[in-house]
């Protein structure tokens, strides 16, 4: 598992790949609230393009970072969930409350 | 009803094991030539299972023992068992409710996926003795499944 973290203006761009499960899910919600609380960003996005599984372990970091980013009137996206992640993110209701696009272009764009 | 093939295996609570357990389950139900959406319900389903021994059953530490047997009958069901030796659930009847979590970091949703995947769900748990989750899932034919 390798996450990318990159941070543009006071958007936190998280790219993940391979498996996400609870091996990595408790560092990488250590690593994502540090860089939340010390740089003030406000909005994040979670690039999930190269993410192959996600459990309940996974949706438990980004629905947790969606209350940290609303707390303070951020905005927060997926992008890039192919299946079978995307099925799970339908499944867990994730996609009604957090948008998501197909690319990071796409919410540049908008 | 008569098993064909079974695997059991067993292994100490540590978070790089529920990789390895997934993995190893999924490739045993290839077996039954299901397609690669059940392959990964079911991957999803023995992830949600052991998660929950290392995390709640065992509070994280990584001596506790984690047992799985999976077997594979001939009307193309699968019978996963999946044990531990941990704490036990004190209320089970919460514990099942789905969004319930004891640990706020986490969506609540493991049993939840388990039931949703599976055909049946059995939970034994003693307090201080362990838990037993018994899942079952039957496999349509192939031909059948074409058109379902």
């Amino acid at each position: 598992m390798d996450v990318e973290y990159k941070t543009v203006r006071n958007t936190l761009v998280v790219r993940v790949k391979g498996e996400l499960d609870m091996l990595i899910a408790d560092k990488m919600r250590q690593e994502i609230d540090r860089r939340l609380e010390e740089n003030g960003i406000k909005n994040l996005i979670f690039n999930l393009e190269k993410v192959t599984f996600i459990d309940s372990s996974g949706l438990g970091v980004i629905i947790g970072r969606y209350k940290k980013v609303s707390a303070v009137s951020g905005r927060m996206f997926i992008v890039g969930a192919k299946n079978p992640v995307e099925k799970i993110l339908h499944f867990s209701g994730i996609n009604r409350l957090v948008p998501m696009y197909n690319t990071e272009q796409d919410i540049i764009n908008l | 009803m008569s098993i064909v093939n079974y695997v059991r295996f067993e292994f100490p609570s540590v978070p790089e094991n529920v990789s390895f357990a997934r993995s190893c389950v999924g490739a045993f139900v290839s077996q039954l030539n299901c397609t690669l959406d059940d392959i990964e319900e079911i991957k999803l389903v023995v992830s949600e299972a052991v998660s929950n021994s290392i995390i709640h059953g065992y509070e994280n530490r990584k001596d506790g023992k984690i047992e799985i047997i999976a077997s594979l009958h001939d009307d193309r069901s699968l019978e996963l068992t999946v044990k531990d030796y941990g704490k036990g659930i004190e209320n089970l009847e919460q514990a099942l409710q789905p969004s319930y979590s004891s640990d706020p970091n986490r969506m609540g949703l493991g049993f939840t996926f388990m039931k949703s995947f599976m055909d049946e769900m059995e939970i034994s748990s003693k307090p201080r003795e362990g838990t037993i989750v018994l899942l079952k899932r039957h496999f349509l034919n192939q031909d059948r499944q074409a058109y379902a």
